[in-house]
């Protein structure tokens, strides 16, 4: 191929073009429109450049919302595609495309910048420190993450998206079956934002075990602080796993490595492997943060203590531990001896005991309680029995025989989203509208975001519940159109109804934080949903430095025992405050970064080479550079303090 | 920054100790990182094709000439760090050169390791054992050799800005970092190279 032509577009169609120019336009709208209201030194200054966690998280939520637009997106054109029989809407080519997109979005650039935004925001907020421990890394991997994100997007309008499945497995992710750039977009997009994944990882392993507030032992943290610890614990043994699988993939691709091939005694089964002994931690790491969310939702609107910590606590230890030991049920069918088969399916089944044991609680929790049905309790109660079924299901599929009939079919696709829209998105749409008011300083209109909640829900019984039959009846996964013949035309028209459904609760929430942005009065109290846990023991919206004196924690719910208990949260005087210096290291550092993957993408070695120099000038730059931070004197202490009506209020 | 004295310099702010910590846990991912490179190499290690195989490649007195430079550098970083507990900058800067022109010798013979290999007919592409034999030893060679530029960072930085909390902070640092190296060479040592050579 020569060098030009493979920038173009394999499959190029009139949607595609129309991207193109919606892209161009966009960015333009954007360059003047910073340029005219005079906010590039705004945005660098407090964004670009920023390293305090509240402003980290904030960006990774946008981030989430935007990706979560365009995973929304394919996930529309493959329900249209489907939902009559020999339909011509996409190709086979360009439904491949959409598919293996849909997938990688979804789970790496939506649910799991999401889950981080909330980590970021709320969990040294709930621990009472003032930052993560390396708030300067924390800046590299949230650009880390975005600048690979960044890099597998434009896939779609350089080069071609990757059309290998979101699992890429060899020999068809290989070149001889994927011979354009879209798989390399695929190996060196997620792994540039993994190794962003991998850094908040550490950070939060390490927050959490050392800067917590006096008093806060491990077994008085919230639930959800518990959850961001196992969460880091399984990045740190997991995402490595995935680096290393994806330099061999990487290789392969690139250089003529002999990892994955057919040939030269190349092992295909051992990406399979490797890719799912990553892959089902991963989903892991993305449900126990949401069972955390759920876990602070559910206490404050039933207004009792969370029932059974302990329990909740061991089984997220277990089910962290239990996540590695799963991984060969993505692949029963692909040959493996029964014996090995019989001992995954029973590890399998076992992780359904902790799940078990976890839903009961937040029933217990409700139980007698005073519930109060807002916007980010009705995707609680929502989730409870939508994640059931799924967790069935699950069980089902966990039969290694029985996984004969359902693999690779509807069946399958119905289980995982089944589990990950209520499990995941409910918790992260929850809790973002709960979180909401810290972030922002007013709440989201709650009669439209139950609006968006009936639609989500009500879509997503729709656009699921069918496939399990059409799976049962043999309807595969990734199969881009089908005959009339089979029968299965109906039950897709009804999942293209619910996926409808799904997109208008999108333009519903998009539509409930404009109108509040517009509507939603700014005077909300400190703590307007009355909760339990110390992010609300600081103002709206948190001043830079969190709280004016460290909190001293007596229990597992001390803010409601300082409210309601007579416990005093805020002990001693002012004290000049240490903060961290903002920096432009690491959004320099990320946009060398997307310079060499793309390079990378696309072979072209000068710039592969200067871009990692780029990348050790800047590691250099970092080693020589001396920061000390800055302090914040008493005096604007007490002045940030008077504006937001004083720091004592609580006790 | 609040300077504990009754600690070491390396541990005496919070922040050290905070990165202290925070390199252990990346470690911790590091043994992860390795731990795969290592079971792949299992997994295809008789997989060789038309290649040669692992006892046909391996040499004793290049690998053992390896092993004896990085075990002695691993021993002489260890005699830095020490000169630094006791404040002697200028034996514990003797030291950490001495660390480095050892780390040095290592990835030198590495270096000519891989191109007899490479006359030997084992490239990266010639079957699945040698892609995962040179990505294995490279992956580690490429640590040894970032090693090499933190370390001389980290040199020059001590030697001008002399032995403060930060400084000894990073050196202590780098220390168990190189420490690390020297642990995988051993598997690497006994895994692939004894294990290869019976």
């Amino acid at each position: 191929m020569g060098f030009f032509s493979r920038f173009l577009i394999p499959n190029p169609s009139p949607v595609i073009y129309s991207s193109m120019v919606a892209i161009g336009v966009t960015v333009l709208l954007i360059i003047v429109g910073l340029t005219h209201f005079k906010k590039w030194f705004f945005l660098w200054s407090g964004w670009l450049t920023t390293v305090d966690h509240k402003r980290i998280g904030i960006m990774y939520l946008i981030s989430a919302l935007l990706m979560l637009f365009r995973g929304g997106v394919d996930a529309v054109m493959m329900r249209a595609q489907l939902a009559v029989p020999d339909n011509k809407l996409l190709d086979s080519q360009h439904y491949n495309e959409v598919f293996s997109t849909h997938g990688v979005v979804m789970i790496l650039f939506m649910a799991m910048p999401y889950i981080m935004a909330l980590m970021n925001f709320v969990v040294p907020l709930q621990i009472g420190a003032r930052d993560v421990a390396f708030p300067r890394l924390n800046a590299v991997s949230f650009w880390l993450f975005f600048m690979g994100a960044m890099l597998f997007n434009i896939s779609f309008v350089i080069g071609g998206s990757p059309d290998a499945g979101w699992t890429s497995y060899f020999p068809l992710a290989g070149n001889e079956f994927s011979p354009h750039v879209g798989t390399n977009y695929y190996m060196i997009g997620i792994q540039i934002a993994g190794i962003g994944t991998l850094m908040t990882g550490i950070n939060f392993l390490t927050t959490i075990l050392k800067m917590r507030a006096p008093g806060m032992t491990l077994m008085k943290m919230p639930m959800f602080t518990w959850s961001a610890l196992v969460t880091s614990i399984i990045i740190i043994f997991a995402f490595p796993v995935l680096t290393v699988a994806l330099i061999m993939g990487t290789m392969d691709r690139l250089f003529a490595t002999k990892f994955f091939t057919m040939t030269d005694g190349g092992m295909d089964m051992l990406w399979a492997n490797l890719f799912w002994v990553w892959g089902h931690p991963e989903v892991y790491i993305l449900i126990l943060p949401a069972f955390g969310l759920f876990s602070e939702i559910i206490p404050t609107f039933s207004r009792r203590n969370l029932y059974g910590y302990r329990s909740m606590v061991a089984s997220m230890v277990f089910i962290s531990i239990y996540s590695f030991f799963v991984w060969t049920h993505h692949f029963f069918t692909m040959g493996q001896a029964a014996y090995v088969n019989s001992i995954f399916s029973i590890t399998t089944m076992v992780i359904a005991i902790p799940t078990g044991i976890k839903i009961f609680n937040w029933l217990f929790t409700m139980w007698k309680g005073r519930i109060r049905f807002t916007v980010p309790m009705l995707y609680s109660i929502g989730f409870i029995p939508l994640f059931t079924i799924g967790g069935v299901t699950g069980v089902m599929l966990a039969m290694s025989a029985a996984d004969y009939q359902y693999h690779n079919t509807m069946f399958l696709v119905a289980h995982f989203h089944n589990v990950i829209i209520p499990g995941v998105v409910f918790a992260v749409l929850g809790a973002g509208t709960y979180y909401w008011p810290k972030m922002f300083g007013f709440m989201l209109n709650e009669r439209i975001g139950k609006w968006a909640f009936w639609f989500l829900t009500i879509g997503f019984c729709l656009a699921f519940f069918p496939m399990y039959i059409t799976g049962l009846d043999g309807q595969a996964r990734r199969m881009y159109t089908y005959s009339e013949s089979t029968g299965f035309g109906p039950l897709n028209m009804i999942s293209f109804i619910g996926a409808a459904l799904m997109a208008i609760s999108f333009v519903l929430i998009v539509y409930t934080i404009y109108y509040s942005i517009r509507h939603a009065p700014r005077d909300v109290s400190d703590d307007p949903w009355d909760a339990r846990s110390l992010e609300w023991a600081t103002h709206n919206p948190v001043p830079e430095y969190n709280f004016a004196i460290i909190p001293q924690v007596n229990s597992r719910e001390t803010f409601w025992d300082a409210k309601y208990k007579g416990h005093e949260l805020f002990k001693g005087d002012y004290e000049k405050i240490h903060m961290p210096n903002n920096s432009g290291g690491p959004f320099i550092l990320s946009c060398i970064f997307f310079v060499f993957g793309f390079a990378l993408v696309f072979s072209i070695w000068f710039l592969a080479i200067i871009g990692l120099i780029g990348i050790f000038v800047c590691m250099a730059h970092r080693s020589f550079e001396i920061d000390h931070g800055h302090y914040i004197s008493v005096e604007e202490i007490i002045e940030t303090e008077a504006k937001f009506g004083g720091v004592n209020k609580w006790k | 920054m609040e300077i504990d004295h009754s600690q070491p310099l390396e541990y005496s702010t919070e922040q050290n100790r905070l990165n202290i910590l925070g390199f252990w846990i990346f470690l911790g991912a590091e043994i992860m990182l390795f731990a795969t490179l290592f079971a792949s190499y299992f997994t295809l290690v008789d997989r060789t094709g038309n290649g040669p195989a692992g006892a046909e490649l391996f040499e004793i007195t290049p690998v053992l000439a390896e092993t004896f430079l990085l075990l002695t550098s691993s021993f002489v970083i260890g005699l830095g760090i020490h000169a630094m507990r006791i404040g002697n900058k200028k034996a514990m800067l003797t030291f950490f050169v001495i660390t480095l022109l050892l780390g040095l010798g290592f990835i030198g013979f590495e270096i000519t390791e891989f191109i007899t290999y490479y006359r030997e007919g084992a490239t990266l592409q010639t079957s699945a054992f040698t892609s995962i034999l040179f990505t294995t030893l490279g992956t580690h060679g490429a640590h040894v050799t970032l090693g090499l530029f933190w370390g001389l960072f980290i040199i020059l930085q001590v030697k001008k800005r002399g032995l403060t909390p930060e400084t000894a902070n990073k050196s202590f640092i780098f220390s168990l970092y190189w420490h690390f190296l020297d642990i995988v060479w051993i598997f690497i040592f006994t895994f692939i190279y004894m294990k290869g050579m019976t």
